[in-house]
């Protein structure tokens, strides 16, 4: 949680950065010699070096893409190779000395790999073309890493000084071998079981290294999406965020709990309360569990307020992502209003939040009821691409979300008052009432569902 | 307290907890007498720890008469077993002696005039199982649903006549210790078992959020629910949580996961083949998970056991010889992976400079 610092990834580590992260750590320094080529003996008496790097690192997200078997690549995301495996972290860091051979090598393979891929590395620094050729021949690298890879290429003189450039200090400490050593520490961490988990399941370092990374490229580049004051949600303490619930798939609570992580000032995780469908289904459920998500029920919401989480509810369950496409954000019924009774137990404010957006990314034209009900599934819904497409039907739309929060309902002075059927009632309707009305303004500023 | 019972009655001192607790209470000046009701005698391993107490072997449905001949004050029953293949005669037998035992026994309390306090061995199990549970029992949650394992089941029907007591006898104090599973270096139980084999089982798509109590703490809890007064019901549990995969982690064991429809089937022909002990109450276990509040305990006895992970931690200590990996190994291989790619990557930037 708290080493997760500010990535954002494809937005700060850009290899063709002319002086590439002066980020090191201090841990490793004085064992290891600055200069350029060390003789590799150095570095394998000296195995303690990768460990102090290793708790850095975590925060990068390349540390993460090989644990999370290479996805992400929708994004403009530099540091997609890696997701080959950790060895690739060189072809990366290499567009300068380009040497696209090693980019698929296997792990183990990597000391095996060394006489070719040196070889090829001649090869690139005296054929010009071909160092131009190589980068872009290894695929995913950023366009702008690519360009780069051209410039030093190009020119003799740039060619031999590349590798001074790209890497100033020697390899312990650069940006790649920090990335790499995070991702060796995360895996070891991973695999030795040294890690964190709440008394709901919660895996902390998982949803912030290897979900949430997965899910920012949709949410960034795929959905656009956009927050508008967040800060309505508290910077501290217990709070209820209230949301209409659409889009056939419950991609709006991801989505949500993204914007939360990624927008709020405080970095705030959302803990989501999923109907109890979610948690019969395997795999389903601990993905669930680990990233956050509890049973819909009092017991559980209260006690998350209780501890000061800030607790994302929709209260439409399944009649609100189960609409037709024709129902398109009009809020469905809010059952009995158990999540007001929750806040008011607690005093914890509600914050009313519209998500547009999710209605357009799976538009669902029909609802195939016998199909459902053989399933045992609350609906089966019929998209202009599912099932017709088969999986690729999973493909959401790419329409323009926009999430807005509303300002906090203070329930504090409420408090005795959770019992009484009629407060609760009228609680919660003036939370739906306000997201409705906040959904028609959003979508009034939002004319073309599929636009920028 | 001025209070403490003179003489106790221990059931089940011919197993590791009834015969760790009677020699506690034995050696505690406060406590008069402590007797050991068991219809076994305690194997061998056990008779030196039992020094001090008065064994009596008699089975449970004949203690009336012991209770009422001895004036006994307090009775702590620990005769209750939570796998059927711990005893001889399979589930069956298992039944009869923990429903029918406890009933016998509460019939026998029921009659003991000068009895004052009854404390009673229960488990976490008496949750249930289901999709719904909340995900922190506190010590007022009902089950949802009746849970498939025999264990779990006898769990219930044994809390439900002792509710039963508690209203025929308002006078005599009541405890109930819902015990999360035992672990710790000493501890030797179906679940010490599972995760002492080299390759664990699992269900496949679940990790259950597990939570586990040491037994020395456990120990102390029964001890203090003898010599002071704690009427109710109580959670016994180590604070935080592991998740099955990661207990397996930590122990350096390798999880094997099979589907749900099978793994009961694929369970007892394990048992058949003469390796695992593990049942029903232990798949429920690990789909669903089991995690207490412990704020009542905390609170009304004052003492903190220690830590689930600081009893795993004990439990893995007393175990390392079975594990598949440890964490050396696994720093070893982070160490000389990322030095190959150091020496790669210096060894390629010497060759293009």
């Amino acid at each position: 949680m708290s080493d997760r610092g500010d990535f954002l990834p494809g937005t700060e580590f850009r290899p063709h950065d002319p002086a590439p992260m002066p980020r090191r750590s201090n841990g490793h320094h004085p064992s290891v010699p600055a200069q350029n080529g060390f003789p590799p003996g150095t570095a394998a008496g000296t195995p303690a070096a990768g460990t102090p790097a290793a708790g850095e690192a975590t925060a990068d997200p390349a540390a993460v893409d090989p644990a999370a078997t290479g996805e992400a690549a929708a994004g403009p995301i530099a540091v997609d190779p890696a997701a080959a495996g950790p060895t690739a972290g060189e072809a990366a860091a290499g567009p300068a000395a380009g040497e696209p051979a090693a980019a698929g090598a296997p792990l183990a393979d990597s000391t095996d790999a060394e006489p070719t891929a040196a070889g090829d590395a001649r090869t690139g620094s005296s054929a010009d073309g071909e160092a131009a050729v190589g980068p872009t021949s290894a695929g995913e690298t950023a366009v702008d890493s690519i360009a780069d890879g051209e410039t030093y290429a190009t020119d003799d003189a740039y060619a031999t000084e590349a590798p001074a450039t790209g890497d100033p200090d020697g390899i312990v400490g650069d940006v790649w071998d920090q990335r790499v050593a995070g991702a060796l520490s995360f895996l070891r961490r991973r695999l030795s079981g040294q890690y964190d988990v709440d008394e709901f399941g919660f895996d902390a370092e998982l949803t912030d290294e290897v979900f949430h990374p997965l899910l920012k490229p949709l949410y960034r580049e795929w959905f656009r999406t956009e927050v508008l004051d967040v800060d309505h949600v508290p910077a501290e303490g217990g709070a209820l965020v209230v949301g209409n619930h659409s889009g056939t798939v419950a991609l709006d609570a991801l989505m949500l709990s993204v914007a939360l992580r990624d927008q709020h000032p405080q970095d705030r995780h959302l803990r989501l309360l999923g109907a109890d469908l979610i948690f019969r289904m395997p795999v389903v459920s601990e993905l669930a569990r680990k990233s956050g998500t509890t049973v819909a029920c009092n017991p559980d919401a209260e006690r998350l307020l209780r501890t000061g989480e800030v607790v994302g509810v929709f209260p439409e369950g399944f009649k609100g992502i189960g609409k037709g496409y024709s129902q398109r954000y009009k809020l469905q019924r809010f059952g009995r209003g158990g999540f007001v009774a929750a806040a008011l137990r607690t005093g914890a404010p509600i914050v009313p939040v519209a998500i547009v957006g999710a209605e357009e990314a799976y538009p669902m034209l029909a609802d195939l009821k016998p199909v459902a009900r053989l399933l045992g599934l609350p609906f089966f819904p019929v998209t202009p691409t599912f099932p017709a497409l088969g999986p690729l039907g999973l493909v959401p739309l790419p329409s323009k979300w926009l999430i807005q929060f509303c300002p906090p309902i203070p329930t504090e002075h409420l408090r005795d008052q959770a019992d009484d059927p009629l407060v609760v009632y009228n609680l919660a309707d003036q939370v739906r009432e306000t997201i409705q009305h906040t959904l028609h303004t959003l979508l009034k500023s939002r004319p073309d569902p599929f636009g920028l | 307290m001025s209070d403490s019972p003179g003489t106790v009655v221990v059931t089940g001192v011919s197993r590791f907890l009834g015969a760790h607790v009677a020699a506690r209470l034995a050696a505690d000046p406060r406590i008069g007498q402590v007797i050991g009701l068991d219809p076994a005698d305690p194997p061998a391993a056990l008779a030196d720890t039992l020094h001090g107490v008065e064994l009596v072997r008699v089975d449970l449905r004949s203690a009336g008469s012991v209770l009422a001949d001895l004036d006994v004050e307090a009775v702590v029953h620990l005769a209750i077993t939570s796998s059927p293949y711990a005893i001889q005669g399979g589930r069956g037998a298992m039944k009869e002696h923990n429903v029918i035992g406890a009933m016998q026994l509460l019939a026998a309390c029921q009659q003991a005039p000068k009895l004052r306090k009854l404390v009673i061995r229960s488990s976490t199990a008496a949750y249930g199982a289901s999709f719904r549970d909340p995900a922190v029992f506190t010590e007022d949650t009902e089950p949802r649903e009746v849970p498939r394992g025999g264990f779990a089941r006898d769990i219930l029907d044994i809390e439900g006549y002792l509710r039963g007591f508690r209203r025929r006898r308002p006078d005599v104090i009541g405890t109930v210790l819902r015990f999360a599973p035992f672990i710790g270096s000493r501890a030797d139980t179906s679940l010490t078992r599972y995760f002492s084999q080299p390759f664990v089982p699992t269900v496949l798509g679940r990790d259950a959020r597990l939570q586990f109590v040491h037994v020395d703490d456990a120990l102390e809890v029964l001890h203090r629910s003898v010599v002071e007064d704690h009427p109710g019901t109580f959670n016994v549990a180590g604070e935080g949580v592991l998740a099955l995969s990661q207990a397996i982690r930590r122990a350096g064991r390798v999880a094997v996961p099979l589907p749900e429809p099978g793994l009961a089937g694929a369970l007892s022909a394990a048992r058949a083949a003469g390796f695992g002990q593990s049942g029903l109450d232990q798949v429920d276990l690990f789909v669903h998970g089991r995690v207490v509040d412990t704020t009542r305990l905390i609170r009304e006895f004052g003492f903190t056991p220690r830590s689930t992970a600081a009893a795993f931690d004990d439990f893995i200590q007393a175990h390392l010889g079975g594990a598949l990996v440890s964490p050396e190994r696994l720093a070893t291989a982070e160490h000389s992976i990322l030095d190959s790619i150091r020496r790669v990557r210096a060894a390629r930037q010497e060759a293009a400079s």
